[in-house]
């Protein structure tokens, strides 16, 4: 429906009306635009309303991460982390941390691995509720907007409750996780599941059975899996188009492997796919979360390596060994000491493979060779990919495809320009 | 250490391509001539199935010589295996083959290392900035950038 | 005479009582001014992320009378600018300012809108008050809704007390 040509409405009509004039136009869409939540700018070439061309440009929020990231000690960088993707950002927190972790040859023992995956899959819930509901939003459903950003609010509240912070939650350390789980956590967090899978419940209603929502969805935007792969998509995006590529089965990490859940795969790539993956990728989180929550183990949460991780509270103010080991690894030119190297350490964001690229080389603050700050970080960024091959999905459609199309990309500016 | 089966494929074809290779921290890594990325880029895709560019970056290693590194992560799908591929430039020749008629998603990342790192790539359709904006001189991530060295358009200068 | 003039002074304003206020003009605009703020929220990072959170039903913006987001700048009289202001986009961003009629305000969300927050650094504009003036600061990083609220109070009250030109 979506894809008639000019010409072939031309071609429709009857052969005394005068031809339509043939014009090309080009429209600026951003980099301050309703539709392009965040900062974006696609230059579109049109034919009537339907784009012949178009080309994304990005950027608008370099903030320099990775520069940060080379200033900073290696539990400082934690904080810039947070604001890559800043809609599930424990996931991120986590990522570098274990990457970090890999370079140190150091694990954490199974609960704070099990509160890892706890952590990781209530950001996932709530970085899809956010990107389903924007994107029912701007096709007109409001409601939906307002419950799934209602099912956020509960994840962020669970969030808040064990970190203190919503959006940017420092919620790991290199080493170990900073607290315990608060009381009453657990249970609290078996409520937000049964909450979420309300709103799901709603949401599929609202939106998976209407007729108009489909029809804006279905078809458009629609992408081979062979060239997703090309492309480098992964995540939800990839997931759609037929290959079930999930870093958390393919390369398991924390405790996934423990665990029973299924990876949703779609068959067309187009925007209805990639809602009806994430959609079912909630439940599926859901169903991590209560098994974390059955399973969660007793015991400590960090590593015990004391030259990686913070004494407990109580050591560093009764004892002088644990307030020598606070300082040390606190202390400017002391910290953490890093051997030399290089890791990649991959895990599974909201929007696809998140890959920490962190290089330690010796500087003018290095002892022994070990460093006490990285000498690269580098993010790879899930959402760049689809956005990169935005102009395949979007060209030969309608001008108002554009929206759904860019809204099921879930484009997070913080991410993509870093 | 055993080679790899890429690098013996490699070695085949252009005896000279790998320089170095090694699986510190359990990632197999091959340093390979920087005129040979395009070839090793295809005997990856073609005979091991290496089909996704996973990542595509660089590293300024001021002062050691040569100074950068450009970094290329690959993934293959069917046997989930990754392999790194390293390849290193002196600065007075920073410069590289396109790998963007191979990789769509090459032409992203090649215009993001060009514009934080000032490393050209050969032959690339496209070759601008993509997260600064004309008229920004020199390269941030380069080690000899100051970190607080603003070059606004508007507003106070620094 | 002018007894009879009292008298009928004293009687009117006895008889009005309770459905006639008296006010100064600039007041009575500042009153209406503030209860009807259609915004512009120019939103570029995380800070949006709670932004959204204020507007929508748990912490429900549209309590103030400030509900209505106008995605052109002409309908616009709040300008919110909310998340990272990098130098790249500084230029739209006073466009954007420009562009919205008289009168204006413009709140400043954020700790990277107001100072650059953590980002020191080439990329980043160290606070949007270098390029735009600004009327009121929202601190955190993010600001917490409850912080968004008392900033929008805030600037309902600037509103109110300040002089309107309306000549
Ligand atoms: S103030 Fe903090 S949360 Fe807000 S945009 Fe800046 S970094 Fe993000």
């Amino acid at each position: 429906m979506s894809t008639v040509s000019t010409s072939e409405i031309t071609a429709a009509l009857p052969p005394d009306e005068p031809e339509f004039q043939h014009q090309e136009m080009m429209l600026n869409i951003g980099p301050s635009h309703p539709a392009m939540h965040g900062i974006i700018h696609i230059k579109a070439k049109l034919e009537g309303e339907l784009v012949i061309e178009s080309e994304v440009d990005i950027g608008y929020l370099h903030r320099a991460f990775e520069k940060s990231c080379e200033e900073a000690t290696w539990n400082q960088a934690i904080i810039y982390t947070d604001r890559l993707n800043y809609v599930s950002a424990a996931i991120n927190n986590i990522g570098y941390c274990m990457a970090v972790e890999k370079l140190l040859g150091v694990t954490l023992p199974p609960r704070g691995q099990y509160i890892r995956t706890l952590m990781s899959e209530i950001s996932r819930i709530g970085d899809h509720l956010t990107c389903v509901g924007a994107s029912a939003m701007e096709l007109g459903g409001f409601t939906p907007f307002l419950y799934m950003i209602k099912g956020r609010e509960y994840c962020w509240e669970l969030i808040e409750n064990y970190c203190g912070g919503r959006v940017t939650t420092m919620a790991s350390r290199v080493g170990g996780m900073p607290h315990d789980l608060p009381e009453g956590f657990l249970d609290q967090c078996l409520w937000v599941v049964k909450e979420i899978r309300e709103i799901l419940r709603e949401c599929h209603v609202l939106l998976t059975k209407n007729r108009i929502f489909v029809e804006r969805m279905k078809g458009v935007g629609a992408m081979s899996g062979e060239r997703a792969i090309e492309w480098g998509w992964t995540g939800p995006c990839l997931r759609s188009c037929g290959v079930g590529y999930d870093v958390r089965k393919d390369f398991p990490y924390l405790v996934y492997n423990e665990l029973d859940w299924e990876v949703p795969v779609g068959t067309n790539g187009d925007n209805l796919d990639r809602y009806l993956v994430r959609m079912e990728e909630m439940e599926q989180s859901c169903r991590i979360i209560e098994q974390c929550v059955a399973k969660m183990p007793g015991g400590p949460i960090n590593c015990d390596n004391k030259r990686v991780m913070l004494p407990a509270k109580k050591d560093t103010y009764e004892n002088i060994e644990g307030l020598m080991n606070h300082f040390k690894l606190i202390m400017y030119g002391h910290g953490i000491r890093v051997p030399q190297g290089e890791v990649y350490f991959p895990v599974e964001g909201a929007n696809g493979e998140l890959g920490f690229y962190i290089v330690s080389h010796p500087d003018e603050h290095s002892k022994d060779g070990r460093n006490d700050r990285a000498w690269r970080v580098r993010c790879r960024p899930p959402c760049m990919n689809p956005v990169a091959g935005l102009p395949e999905i979007i060209n030969n459609y309608m001008i108002a495809d554009i929206v759904p199309t860019f809204g099921s990309v879930n484009m997070i500016g913080g991410e993509l320009d870093r | 250490m055993p080679k790899f089966p890429e690098h013996i494929a490699i070695e085949k074809v252009h005896p000279e391509a790998v320089l170095d290779w090694h699986e510190n921290f359990g990632d197999r890594t091959l340093i390979v001539e920087s005129k040979q990325v395009v070839e090793v880029a295809k005997i990856l895709r073609d005979q091991f199935g290496y089909k996704m560019l996973v990542d595509l970056t660089a590293v300024d290693y001021l002062p050691r010589r040569p100074r950068f590194e450009v970094v290329y992560h690959y993934l293959n799908l069917q046997t989930n295996t990754r392999i790194r591929i390293k390849t290193q430039l002196e600065e007075t020749s920073a410069h590289l083959p396109t790998l963007s008629d191979i990789y769509p998603i090459a032409d992203w990342y090649e215009r993001e290392v060009w514009d934080l790192f000032g490393i050209k790539f050969d032959g690339h359709p496209n070759l601008k900035r993509i997260m600064l904006y004309e008229g920004f001189e020199g390269h941030p991530l380069r080690k000899d950038y100051p970190k607080t060295k603003r070059q606004p358009l508007l507003g106070p200068q620094n | 005479m002018s007894n009879h003039a009292n008298g009928h002074h004293l009687d009117m304003t006895r008889s009005l009582s309770g459905s006639v206020v008296t006010t100064r003009f600039d007041k009575l605009l500042g009153w209406a001014r503030k209860y009807s703020l259609f915004q512009y929220p120019f939103v570029t990072a995380c800070c949006g992320m709670e932004y959204m959170a204020t507007a929508a039903s748990h912490y429900d913006l549209d309590r103030f009378g400030a509900a209505l987001p106008r995605f052109s700048p002409r309908q616009a009289d709040v300008l919110w600018v909310v998340g990272t202001i990098s130098h790249k986009i500084a230029p739209v961003l006073k466009t954007i300012y420009d562009q919205m009629a008289e009168p204006k305000w413009v709140v400043s969300f954020g700790a990277c809108a107001s100072c650059g927050g953590p980002y020191d650094n080439y990329a980043t504009v160290q606070g949007i008050d270098t390029i735009i003036p600004v009327d009121i600061y929202i601190a955190g990083c993010p600001p917490r809704p409850e912080a968004v609220l008392d900033g929008l109070l805030k600037l309902q009250e600037l509103i109110q007390n300040q002089k309107h030109e309306w000549r």
